[in-house]
């Protein structure tokens, strides 16, 4: 592969990983979801860097142009990421499902409580002005 | 403005499918300690842990889906938070941290009161804990980058059998690590200028249930906290200080 593609690829990598690092570090990304972006990075660094790594690689798959390889590696990647993401995206939705529910059945709850507040409220103070007057 | 509050420390037990053991553990830190509330923090648990837990005298917190070790903890700093707790001691559901020993925790703290975290470790001295080797090894490995990092020898940085004071409660109810939160933790006491100290304390062998870390996580456990405490160096403000952006914001994207 040509030494300038392979110095671009490795560039474009580096700040990849960069801005990764920085989100985890401004808690704008969790450790669990950087390791699959970092563990991507360095092993598509590895592939770009790594003198004939990449060439053994794309003959090994029946890949014509070795950085065609690099592209269908970068791909893989984006592809596996793509389903983790779908993963989470489930998970989240089914917990905020959960969260709602919850959160319907507790704002009941205290709907009750509060009517059956006012119900006894409403027992212990009705008689009292009646009897006040005749006490004092 | 306490609601429901009868003493003036709390002991939080985490659980998550603790059944075996939940009622025993609650039981015995009633019976060791009157000074000490017991809060169950039932972290989704699909058995009958809470009921257990409840019936042992216990309050509880159920989490409606598993938040995973790091979440549910943080329920019981911010429970006891907002109930004004003095002090608060986390204890594991497994029957591994013995009650007893709760009062070696708060000696240290009455003795030192300068110290927001006191850690019952299992290896300052040898009190004969059979951990596995490779478990060991981890917590090793965790042990020396940590104590180089805060400047302090750490020796068991993954015990969770912890005793925190009131300033403590308060930065780990605002900011607690997700997955693993025990060692990062360390990492973010010193970053705010905590003051944390290691006692010796002695430990159990598991009651049941099965351990959060299996063998085939350990791996992937090293990795992420090993990131999590290599980027915790670059993070100078992990949580904002007043007037800064709150913690989760709206909008900022990349």
């Amino acid at each position: 592969m040509d030494v300038r593609l392979r110095i671009v690829a490795l560039i474009a990598i580096l700040i990849l990983f960069l801005v990764v690092l920085d989100l985890v570090r401004r808690r704008r990304l969790l450790e669990r979801y950087a390791l699959l972006w970092l563990g991507s990075a360095l092993a598509l660094m590895a592939l770009a860097s790594w003198g004939g790594l990449l060439e053994e690689v794309s003959t090994a798959i029946g890949v014509a142009t070795p950085s065609n390889a690099l592209f269908v590696a970068a791909f893989g990647f984006v592809l596996v990421l793509l389903l983790h993401f779908s993963i989470a995206v489930s998970r989240l939705s089914d917990q905020s499902k959960i969260l709602a529910q919850r959160l319907a059945i507790l704002e009941e709850r205290e709907r009750e409580l509060e009517a059956e507040l006012a119900r006894r409220g409403e027992q212990a103070t009705a008689p009292e002005p009646i009897r006040d007057p005749v006490r004092r | 403005m306490t609601m429901h509050r009868r003493a003036d420390n709390l002991a939080v037990v985490p659980a998550y499918n603790e059944a075996a053991t939940i009622a025993a553990v609650v039981a015995s830190i009633h019976e060791a300690r009157d000074d000490f509330d017991v809060l169950v923090v039932d972290d989704g648990s699909t058995d009958a842990t809470s009921e257990l837990a409840e019936r042992a005298g216990a309050r509880v917190l159920r989490m409606p889906f598993n938040l995973g070790i790091g979440g549910a903890v943080q329920a019981g700093f911010t429970f006891a938070l907002e109930h004004r707790y003095e002090r608060m001691v986390q204890v594991d559901a497994d029957g591994q941290h013995l009650p007893d020993e709760i009062q070696t925790l708060s000696d240290t703290m009455d003795a030192r009161p300068e110290v927001d975290m006191v850690c019952g470790s299992r290896f300052i001295t040898d009190t004969g804990y059979p951990a596995p080797i490779s478990r060991r090894t981890g917590i090793h490995i965790f042990a020396f980058l940590l104590s180089r990092f805060v400047g302090q020898r750490v020796s068991d940085p993954t015990s969770g059998f912890r005793l925190y004071n009131r300033r403590g409660i308060a930065l780990f109810a605002r900011d607690y690590p997700h997955d693993y939160p025990e060692v990062e933790a360390i990492l973010m006491v010193h970053h705010h200028s905590l003051r944390m100290v290691e006692v010796p304390v002695r430990m159990r062998e598991r009651g049941g249930g099965v351990s959060s870390i299996t063998s085939g996580k350990s791996a992937y456990y090293m990795v992420k906290v090993l990131l999590a405490l290599f980027v915790g160096l670059a993070r100078r403000r992990p949580v904002p200080e007043p007037g800064e952006d709150a913690p989760v914001m709206a909008g900022h994207g990349i």
